[in-house]
C-alpha cells in the first residue's frame, strides 16, 4: 500500500491550508507533494519576503512550513515579521541540523514547532495533529 | 530477461546501494510518496537534485578559484548542497558536505579543495547508481511489469 492510500483515511481536504517557505527547489517539491498527499491545499514561495508579501495580499494559512536559511529574508526574520503582523498561524520551523543556539533563536522568533530537515510523513503528521487540536 | 528476474535485480541493486551508504532512509520516504497519481515523483525529485547539484558544484569551483576566496559564499553553497542531498537520501554526498563546511569555517583552502573533489566524486557515483536504478525500473515497466511499490 502506498503512503497516499494509507493516508486517505486521514484526508484533511479543505480543512487545512499551508504555505511552504523554502529556497531549495528539491525541498519545495517534496514538501508540496507531502502536503498534497495529506489533502492539504498548499502554496509554495521561495523566501521569507515572499511569505510576508503573500500575507500582505490578504491570504491566510493554517500552517506555515518555514525554512531557516533563505536569501533576501531568512526564516527567523520572516517569522518575527509575521508574528508582528498579528499572524497566529501554526509556524513550523524546518531546518538542517544546527547548533542549539541557532535553534533557540529560531524558536524564539515565534515558532510553534521545530523539525530538522528532511521532513518526513511522520514529522508532518505530528505538526498537523497539533493544528487539529488547536482548532 | 523476464519481469521476475528484473525485479530481483532491482531489489538486490537497491539493497546494495543502501548497504554501501549511497542511499538512506530518506530515499525510502520518497519512494513511499510515489503512487499512480504521481508515478514519476522519485525520478522528478532526483532529476531536480541532479540539476541543482551540478549548478552548485560549478559555483563552488568558481568560488574556490578566486584570489580572495569568499568562504561565506562557499559555505552557503555547501549548505545548500548538504540540504538537498539529505532531502533525497544521498548520504555519502551529505557526509562530505559536513566535512566541507568545517573546512570553510576554518578557512582552510586546501581542505576545501580536497572536499570539492570528494563531493564531485560522490555526486557522480550516486548519480550513476540512481540512473542505473531508474533504468531497471523502466525495463520492468517496459516488460509489462507493475511499478515497484
Amino acid at each position: 500500500m502506498s503512503t497516499s492510500q494509507a493516508l486517505s483515511v486521514t484526508s484533511l481536504k479543505g480543512e487545512v491550508t499551508a504555505l511552504v517557505v523554502d529556497d531549495d527547489k528539491v525541498s519545495q517539491v517534496i514538501h508540496h507533494h507531502l502536503l498534497n498527499i495529506l489533502g492539504i491545499e498548499n502554496h509554495v514561495v521561495g523566501n521569507g519576503k515572499e511569505a510576508v508579501e503573500i500575507h500582505l495580499s490578504g491570504k491566510k494559512f493554517n500552517l506555515i512550513l518555514m525554512d531557516r536559511d533563505m536569501p533576501v529574508m531568512n526564516g527567523i526574520e520572516a517569522t518575527k515579521k509575521l508574528r508582528d503582523m498579528g499572524i497566529r498561524s501554526t509556524i513550523a520551523g524546518v531546518s538542517s541540523h544546527s547548533v542549539s543556539q541557532e535553534r533557540q533563536a529560531f524558536i524564539e522568533a515565534g515558532l510553534d514547532d521545530y523539525h530538522e530537515k528532511p521532513l518526513s510523513v511522520a514529522k508532518l503528521l505530528s505538526v498537523v495533529s497539533k493544528i487539529m487540536h488547536k482548532a | 530477461m523476464d519481469v521476475a528476474q528484473l525485479k530481483r535485480q532491482l531489489f538486490a541493486y537497491t539493497a546494495l546501494l543502501f548497504h554501501e551508504g549511497f542511499l538512506d532512509e530518506q530515499f525510502t520516504q520518497l519512494q513511499q510518496l510515489q503512487d499512480e497519481n504521481n508515478p514519476d515523483f522519485v525520478v522528478e525529485v532526483v532529476s531536480l537534485f541532479f540539476d541543482d547539484s551540478e549548478r552548485l558544484l560549478n559555483e563552488l569551483a568558481k568560488a574556490l578559484d578566486q584570489q580572495n576566496i569568499d568562504f561565506k559564499k562557499v559555505d552557503a553553497h555547501v549548505h545548500q548542497l548538504k540540504g538537498s542531498s539529505s532531502s533525497i537520501g544521498a548520504q555519502r554526498v551529505q557526509r562530505v558536505c559536513i566535512a566541507f563546511r568545517n573546512y570553510c569555517q576554518d578557512k582552510n583552502v586546501e581542505g576545501c579543495l580536497k572536499c570539492l573533489q570528494q563531493v564531485k566524486h560522490e555526486f557522480s557515483l550516486v548519480k550513476n547508481k540512481l540512473e542505473t536504478l531508474f533504468n531497471l525500473e523502466k525495463q520492468i515497466l517496459a516488460a509489462g511489469g507493475s511499478p515497484p511499490t
